[in-house]
């Protein structure tokens, strides 16, 4: 009994502390759009606008008005789901983040579970065969991994096993063929759920040769990371008692490192995975450019370079609400799973 | 005299503590490659205007016609699409790199660590509010924020260092608070004020350097990252512009024509690599050597 209602408060605690850092990240996003340019609502028309644009903006967002009614003005379209309609594509943009979001939550998703697949593996060894020559190297790997500059990693990658070898597309999500002639029906929106589920296995294929190269590049910082974490914090549990008498048993030591040690290491780096997401999602304004991937991120990087500054507003305030929400996703997992946290 | 003295001594400790950090790094022989390798740059840096073979490259010239010439002995790493020499431009580049790193933290650190030594020693109301503006600043992605302040600036090299800077004080404000307030309450502070020594001079004369030693170690390792990100910003046109020989914006031209002249852009992103490798092996050791816990005796 007590247990919950500790846990309630703590959920109750935790939510109200979100709504004040988003409320905190409306006000930055308020002042770097409102305040800071010497003249936003010509900003917020387009390079070239003429003194009538600028005038029904400047009414529109109510920048006649004093900076409290401004900001009231702002917080009440947000909260009506209006970001503006992009000066590039001339839709809203929040229409915009909703169609290009999936491609690329899709490419993120296969990135990370790739960076699990070899980081967790690289980190284990390492932290059981510490100083050796595996440690040496999984470090160094580790460290490379996170001192790539993702265009040019990406940029190789097309370079060596594209244009060289010829083993993979250079770019793009599909074939424009087998878009055309084998076109997915589209239910989720993910181009591999939805192929496999519908049975069209020639555009699966095809999509899949197009994610493995950026969902490589994608991968390469969160390797880092999972290897890293993975690694102290199964150097730390492997000390334990209980692993002791483990081996004391006589368990094989891959037994007691998978099976035993592993599950209790494997928490820190969970959290790390999930909060480097909204990074992630930031590195595929780079990486999207590079392969010309339909997402979110091709679609911020045009808007950059053609400072479509709603556009730009927009993506900014929904990367840091998929930022605050996992933050909080992951705090609540861990004291539902954690009763040392929620007791603190 | 006696006042001296007792400088000498802590100076001998200083240096004796100097010592063993640098033979801990000495052993670990990538760290203490790395480190040789960033004093490398370092020189290239200083004197690669001088021995670049073509410096006028660097600046914009064009030589239409030696445009995409193979790497060679003439042109080490080849040339570009208007005939700049890129192993030139590259070597300028190291410079603009390296100033934008130290540039964009000493920036970052004047506005971090002052207000976080304000905020942990005062305390009260200024420590409150102080912390929950750097809190709204923590719920955005550093690259993200770095890169839409910099949009609302304008495309330039030294809006996008300020950009980086407004993006990472933060963390350092955290990072300083925390040190502050785990000296606050020791005896020599508590000394120091009850002879009457005045606050301010408490702050930044006795606590602050008593806290550098984390705050310097989290700023080797974040080189390499502010390093990244400034690439990160001209590769999206936000940084530095042409024709300015930045790594990142010579990857972003060179995006149009690498697949066809593997030359442009393998040359500039390997030296943001190796660049950014070096800083962070070297940092990894650093915190090794200087944080006791992880010394491996």
């Amino acid at each position: 009994m007590v247990k919950t209602l500790k846990l309630r408060y703590y959920v109750l605690r935790r939510l109200l502390l979100s709504v004040l850092v988003l409320l905190g990240v409306c006000v930055i996003t308020f002042v770097i759009a409102r305040v800071v340019p010497a003249n936003p609502a010509a900003m917020w028309v387009g390079t070239h606008p003429t003194a009538e644009q600028i005038a029904r903006a400047r009414k529109e967002l109510g920048l006649d008005q004093p900076l409290h009614i401004q900001f009231f003005i702002y917080m009440s379209k947000l909260l009506n789901g209006d970001l503006g309609v992009s000066i590039r594509t001339h839709d809203k943009v929040l229409n915009d983040i909703a169609s290009f979001l999936p491609a690329s939550l899709e490419l993120i998703g296969t990135g990370m579970l790739i960076a699990l697949m070899v980081g967790i593996p690289l980190g284990v060894m390492s932290a059981v065969k510490k100083d050796s020559i595996i440690d040496h190297f999984s470090r160094l790997f580790s460290i490379g991994g996170v001192s790539f500059f993702v265009p040019w990693l990406g940029m190789m990658g097309q370079l060596v096993i594209s244009k060289w070898l010829g083993l993979l597309p250079i770019g793009d999500r599909i074939d424009m063929s087998v878009s055309v002639f084998h076109p997915i029906q589209t239910m989720t929106r993910f181009y591999l759920i939805d192929s496999l589920i519908t049975g069209n296995f020639v555009a699966f294929q095809s999509v899949a040769c197009h994610m493995i190269l950026p969902a490589l590049v994608m991968a390469a910082y969160p390797i880092g990371l999972v290897t890293r974490m993975t690694r102290s914090s199964m150097a730390d549990i492997l000390e334990e008692d209980y692993i002791r008498t483990a081996r004391a048993y006589g368990l094989r030591e891959i037994t007691i490192a998978y099976r035993y040690a592993l599950k209790n290491a494997i928490g820190p780096t969970i959290t790390v995975l999930a909060l480097s997401f909204a990074y992630s999602l930031v590195e595929t304004f780079l990486i999207e450019t590079v392969f010309n991937w339909p997402g979110l991120g091709r679609y911020a990087a045009l808007s950059i370079t053609s400072l479509d500054y709603p556009a730009i507003m927009g993506i900014a305030m929904v990367v840091a609400v998929v930022y605050v929400a996992l933050n909080l996703f992951v705090d609540l997992v861990q004291a539902y799973l954690d009763p040392r946290i929620r007791l603190k | 005299m006696r006042w001296i003295k007792k400088d000498m001594l802590g100076m001998e400790a200083r240096l004796r503590e100097l010592r063993y950090s640098f033979h801990v790094i000495r052993r670990n022989r990538l760290t203490y490659a790395s480190l040789i390798f960033i004093l490398g740059l370092v020189v290239v840096a200083i004197i690669g205007p001088f021995i670049a073979p073509y410096p006028e490259d660097a600046l914009g010239a064009v030589h239409p016609e030696r445009a995409f010439m193979p790497p060679s002995s003439e042109h080490f790493f080849g040339t570009d699409e208007a005939g700049r020499d890129i192993f030139s431009r590259v070597l300028f580049g190291t410079r603009i790199s390296l100033w934008i790193g130290v540039l964009v933290i000493i920036l970052t650190l004047s506005i971090g660590v002052p207000l976080g030594v304000i905020a942990g020693y005062l305390g009260g109301m200024l420590d409150e509010s102080i912390m929950r503006v750097t809190d709204m600043f923590l719920s955005f992605p550093p690259l993200l924020l770095a890169l839409v302040i910099s949009a609302v600036l304008g495309p330039s090299l030294t809006n996008s260092m300020i950009a980086i800077a407004i993006a990472w004080w933060p963390w350092y404000t955290r990072l300083a608070r925390g040190q502050v307030i785990s000296l606050r309450e020791r005896p020599f502070i508590e000394a120091a004020r009850a002879t009457g020594v005045r606050s301010l001079k408490i702050m930044f004369r006795h606590i602050l350097p008593n806290s550098l030693t984390p705050i310097i170690v989290q700023a080797s390792l974040d080189f390499g990252s502010v390093i990244l990100t400034a690439a990160s910003l001209s590769f999206l046109g936000l940084g530095a512009q042409p024709p300015t020989p930045e790594w990142g914006l010579m990857l972003s031209i060179g995006r149009y024509y690498f697949l066809d002249h593997w030359h442009y852009a393998t040359f500039p992103g390997l030296a943001i690599f190796v660049t950014v490798l070096a800083f962070n092996l070297m940092s990894d050791g650093l915190r090794e050597a200087l944080s006791p816990r992880l010394r491996r005796f």
